[in-house]
């Protein structure tokens, strides 16, 4: 006490000894205020939120390198499906239009003229079944074959025309189910001037099953890649905790609950799932974004003006969510395994 | 404040750590904790703080009894209880204001309440003017005031110490025991564990002395004294 008193001012000794009567005057009796009172109780809750969110945002901006990394996994682990998920409804999109337009050709006998061919074209568009007939010219299709095949060149060499004159048939909607469809097919074909008729349809029905395939591949690739997520997570989380191990066993020491110690942890895990989401969405949106100059110089091969979608909103939320969930089970999973070990002794 | 009834504890090996201990130290009393090493001090500081249970008996501490205490309530209950560590238990990458301020932040107070209560809490401590630093920046004596800063900060009605001279050379030893005398004044429970007899009969306060996990001195009232 000598030394004490010698060192500090007599004026600051009273200061600290009124002080000392103020932070524990209510020391004996007071033990309400330690647990929140029942009014404040929402408020303490949200504030007890607010400052674990804060937290644990720091703790990852603190280790920026080790949470880039497992952000970037984590958005790789998403883009996966997620960019699949993309090519596949591009893929559907294209297709969808060709489900109604059921297309029959019919290659004519190569001796008839253009004016024999477009008689029969009125012919058959007089038909019942019938919605419209397209005749395309030898030297139309000539045209077309110059112009986008890149083999122009080769036909120069030729002679003469090779290409027949072609009827592009397509029936009413009504005729265009499967079971009508053939018949029709049957009786287009046994006409005398017809060579060949050629329905393209079980293309489009093994197209479809593929597919289907795709779309059950795509959930099945998914789901794996949640439990990486979910694996990733929750490793993080864990060494986090070990990590932190003294920092938690203080906090038990002093009277912080489980709830309390847990809370930045899963925020820890829904900031990382979150974020990587927003990583999966921008490599897809590059990736997209890559691949959109070849596809439309494809799509104009095939005379179409299709352009490449890509993820929509309501799927930007799916994925957003989807990581924050996942994050947050991965923490929630590891913090319930790991937290309990960690007792004071 | 601290009731113990034959309480006892053995540990998975075997060994006994405590046996047949009664005490009662009332609200309001200054008490001090001796004996040799290995004589059961730190087990029994450790039945307080709830960090070890009792193998038998019962141990009641301002009103709860602990071996009905089920894990989910111990929280609550070890913010009742200021414990000060001999290796001062403190988080090495927060500043001693973080530190300090910690029980409150569990407890879910608001951020002005928390300051005031934080630098009346180091300001009792003598250590204001170093709420910027970290405690390893500290000396140890420093170091051990952070620890009973944070210990009262909260006014909890009962501080326990383990060995808070442990490291301290004897001018700082008397200055940290007349920093205990000054709650103990103001109507806080105190019990300290320390060997450091020559300043234990300097505070003359009771004194509880163990030996080989009996209480063979000083159990009080309803404790019966062995030879």
């Amino acid at each position: 006490m000598a030394r004490q008193a010698t060192r500090r001012s007599p004026r600051r000794s009273a200061t600290r000894l009124s002080s000392s009567e103020g932070i524990l005057k209510r020391g004996a009796s007071t033990s309400a205020m330690r647990r929140p009172h029942r009014k404040g109780w929402l408020r303490g809750y949200f504030k007890g939120h607010f400052q674990a969110l804060f937290l644990s945002l720091g703790r990852v901006s603190r280790n920026p390198l080790s949470s880039l990394m497992t952000i970037a996994v984590i958005g790789i682990a998403l883009a996966l499906p997620a960019g699949l998920h993309v090519a596949l409804k591009n893929v559907q999109g294209v297709s969808a239009g060709w489900e109604d337009a059921v297309q029959i050709s019919l290659f004519l006998n190569q001796g008839i003229e253009a004016a024999e061919a477009r008689r029969i074209a009125e012919k058959i568009s007089a038909m019942p079944a019938i919605e419209e007939v397209v005749h395309v010219t030898p030297q139309q299709a000539l045209g077309e074959f110059r112009q986008y095949s890149g083999f122009g060149d080769v036909l120069a060499v030729l002679d003469e025309n090779p290409l027949p004159n072609v009827l592009l048939v397509r029936p009413t909607k009504a005729a265009s189910e499967p079971l009508l469809v053939e018949p029709l097919l049957h009786e287009l074909r046994n006409f005398s001037s017809v060579e060949m008729a050629q329905l393209d349809m079980e293309w489009l029905k093994r197209l479809y099953a593929i597919m289907a395939i795709g779309e059950r591949g795509v959930l099945v690739l998914a789901a794996l890649l949640a439990l990486a997520v979910l694996l990733i997570v929750g490793n993080t989380i864990r060494l986090a905790i070990q990590n932190h191990r003294d920092e938690i066993e203080v906090q038990k020491l002093i009277g912080a609950t489980d709830a309390f110690i847990q809370r930045p942890f899963l925020y820890s895990g829904l900031w990382q799932g979150v974020l990587g989401a927003m990583m999966a969405w921008l490599l897809v949106t590059l990736s997209l974004w890559l691949l959109q100059g070849p596809v439309q110089q494809l799509a104009l091969l095939y005379s179409s003006n299709f352009s490449l979608g890509s993820l929509e909103p309501a799927g930007v939320l799916v994925v957003l969510s989807a990581g924050g969930l996942l994050g947050l089970l991965g923490a929630w999973l590891a913090v319930g395994r790991h937290l309990r070990d960690i007792e004071p002794t | 404040m601290i009731h113990f009834e034959n309480v006892g504890k053995r540990y998975a090996d075997g060994g006994e750590a405590l046996s047949g201990i009664n005490l009662q130290l009332d609200a309001g009393e200054m008490a001090f904790l001796t004996g040799h090493s290995g004589a059961g001090k730190s087990t029994m500081l450790k039945l307080i703080g709830l960090i070890e249970r009792a193998s038998y008996g019962q141990v009641i501490i301002n009103g709860k009894n602990f071996s009905k205490l089920g894990r989910r309530h111990i929280p609550y209950v070890r913010r009742d209880i200021g414990i000060i560590f001999q290796n001062h238990q403190l988080l090495n990458d927060r500043t001693v204001f973080d530190n300090v301020a910690l029980p409150l932040v569990i407890a879910g107070l608001p951020y002005r309440d928390i300051q005031r209560r934080v630098h009346a809490s180091l300001d009792k401590v003598g250590l204001l003017e170093k709420e910027r630093m970290l405690p390893l920046s500290l000396s140890g004596g420093e170091q051990q005031r952070v620890g009973i800063a944070r210990a009262v900060v909260n006014k909890p009605p009962l501080l326990v110490a383990d060995e808070p001279t442990g490291n301290l050379d004897p001018a700082l030893s008397a200055e940290i025991m007349n920093l205990f005398a000054e709650f103990n004044q103001v109507g806080v429970t105190v019990l300290i564990a320390s060997h450091d007899i020559d300043l234990i009969t300097r505070m003359d306060k009771r004194v509880l002395v163990l030996d080989k996990g009996r209480l063979v001195d000083g159990a009080g009232e309803q404790g019966e004294v062995q030879p």
